[in-house]
């Protein structure tokens, strides 16, 4: 008749449970319904968003540094002959100053032929030809200031006066500021796409643990320790938290790389300066990983929260 | 494992309210002493199932000491409570099978929590399941089974992992009276092994099928002591058993 007790009264009645005991335990209905879903697609904006976030940051770095530093000196001067000896004055000046990196002189023939769709070759050529001013592309030593720009344009203009100075960010400026809201934009679109991913891997948690709260009180009921009992969800919930977060990850990647070699295909060495480096992907893949950070840390909070309601 | 009067459970002056009703348990005082077999008996909402998740620490009580293995279980920390659980075996009433595991893993449940490696847990589930007729449905999903098939699962949960204390709510209520008495063997022969056995039933037939059994009986709430046996020190006819 005891025969039926055939467990070892030695094997039981241990104190110290091993935490691995009963991981088999963990429910079958995991994340309910939709949910798992749901947090791909949150993911995968979020991504699609940060991306796009760190491109245009990308894109306004790299075009600034190309451009903070460059002038473009114009020799109005209708005479060709005296504009000839001007911009060639012009760039001898120009390149004896110390705070000059580079001085390059457009080649009239570049000139020539970036007009000639809107002139026509006739209006550009022979006694006729409507004047053209000479180009002179200058790279300063660092960026370009108001005091730098007045404090050339006076010394350049003693000597040719028929130059005029620009700086390049100049009339790009409108361009950097449209950059700059575009990138607070996306910004904010990050922010309020993290709080809204937050809360769906919040939510799912939630209602995985509501369906369980009948298992999780058996347990505790049979002497499972809180430890014990959250672990057992934190695992299940981040399983599937990573199942979302992965498919949201590749599904947002996927959307970018498309993206970004479409616009590799335009060629324009502008966009191309928006490419993502290493350290951007590696932040894109920390999104899914911070989600299911966030699915476990809701998981131990709401199950030992019902567990303290308990006794 | 006891406490120094020689017994495993004392309740003094225990009462219990839900919320702000009345109280369902009042004034009760009793002593359970270690390898005693208790019958809880009383009408339909004396208290039964209310003193019982008392004795199984699923509750506080409103007032009242509750000493349990030699432990004021009433002041311990939290945290200790769990240790304690483990050394009780419980028979819900409504069974509260684990819905998503199959019979097995619902009777190597205790086993397991208590961390039994997993190779000393086949062969005590598969013995009990068979002694309680279920051998054949050990893959089977509690909603699967019957009311006495999951009864029969919820007794052989209680009782595989040897509990210093055993208590059963209505353990018999859906099985026939064959397997009632069955069921009353595996609680004696657990009893025999040492464990404190408190079964609450309202079938009063049950009582005079195991001999040596002890009467606690409630009546809206208070425990009346007919045969003087919960009282400490017991009467020494009582104490002599
Ligand atoms: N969770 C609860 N909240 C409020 N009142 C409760 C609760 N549980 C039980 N009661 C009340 O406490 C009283 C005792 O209930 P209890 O379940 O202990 O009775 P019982 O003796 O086990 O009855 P039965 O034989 O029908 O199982 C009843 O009046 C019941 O309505
Ligand atoms: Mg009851």
């Amino acid at each position: 008749m005891n025969a039926v007790f055939s467990i070892g009264s030695m094997a039981i009645r241990r104190n110290a449970p091993r935490f691995g005991a009963i991981d088999r335990l963990a429910p079958h209905s995991r994340l309910a319904g939709p949910m798992p879903w749901v947090i791909a697609i949150m993911i995968a904006l979020t991504v699609i968003a940060a991306g796009a976030g760190l491109a245009l940051r990308n894109l306004g770095t790299n075009a600034g540094a190309e451009i903070a530093g460059g002038l473009t000196v114009q020799i109005l001067e209708g005479a060709p002959a005296a504009r000839e000896r001007q911009a060639q004055a012009a760039v001898a000046h120009l390149r004896t100053r110390q705070d000059v990196a580079e001085v390059i002189r457009v080649p009239e023939k570049d000139l020539e032929a970036l007009l000639e769709p809107w002139l026509g070759r006739q209006m550009l050529t022979g006694d006729a030809a409507i004047p053209v001013p000479a180009l002179i592309d200058v790279r300063l030593q660092g960026p370009v200031t108001e005091r730098r720009l007045e404090e050339l344009r006076a010394s350049l203009k003693a000597l040719v006066p028929s130059a005029r100075i620009d700086a390049q960010a100049g009339w790009l400026g409108p361009v950097f500021d449209a950059l700059a809201s575009l990138q607070w934009l996306a910004l904010g679109l990050v922010a309020l796409l993290a709080a809204a991913s937050a809360a769906a891997v919040w939510l799912a948690a939630r209602s995985a643990l509501g369906g369980n709260r009948e298992t999780i009180e058996i347990i505790h009921l049979l002497g499972a320790t809180d430890r014990q009992i959250a672990r057992l969800f934190e695992r299940s919930i981040a399983f599937d938290a990573a199942i979302g977060g992965l498919a949201g990850l590749l599904l947002g990647a996927g959307a970018l790389w498309l993206l970004g070699s479409q616009f590799a295909r335009l060629g324009s060495g502008m966009v191309t300066g928006g490419a993502l480096g290493p350290a951007d992907w590696a932040l894109l893949v920390a999104i899914p990983v911070a989600g299911v950070v966030l699915a476990t840390l809701t998981a131990r909070l709401t199950v030992v929260g019902a567990l303290r309601r308990m006794l | 494992m006891t406490g120094e009067g020689g017994h495993i459970v004392q309740f003094d002056n225990v009462g219990l309210r839900y919320g702000t009703d009345r109280e369902v348990l009042s004034d009760v005082s009793f002593t359970l002493f270690p390898g005693s077999f208790y019958f809880l008996t009383g009408a339909s909402g004396a208290g039964k199932t209310s003193l019982l998740r008392l004795l199984y620490l699923a509750q506080r009580p409103s007032r009242g000491v509750i000493r349990m293995f030699g432990t004021d279980v009433i002041t311990v920390p939290r945290a200790r409570l769990p240790a304690f659980r483990r050394r009780i075996g419980v028979v819900f009433q409504d069974f509260r099978l684990v819905p998503h595991l199959s019979a097995f893993d619902n009777v190597a449940l205790p086993l397991r929590v208590s961390g039994v490696p997993e190779g000393e847990i086949r062969k005590p589930v598969a013995d009990m399941l068979t002694w309680v007729g279920l051998d054949q449905r050990a893959d089977a999903r509690p909603a699967t089974l019957s009311g006495g098939e999951q009864q029969r699962v919820a007794i052989a949960r209680a009782v595989i992992a040897r509990p210093e204390i055993l208590v059963a709510d209505e353990p018999t209520g859906n099985v026939d009276p064959e397997m009632a008495v069955k069921l009353l063997r595996l609680f004696e022969a657990l009893n025999r092994l040492g464990t404190t056995v408190v079964v609450a039933t309202h079938d009063v037939h049950l009582l005079r099928k195991v001999s040596d059994s002890l009467i606690m009986r409630l009546d809206r709430g208070r425990l009346s002591d007919p045969t003087g046996a919960l009282r400490y020190p017991p009467r020494p006819e009582v104490a002599a058993r």
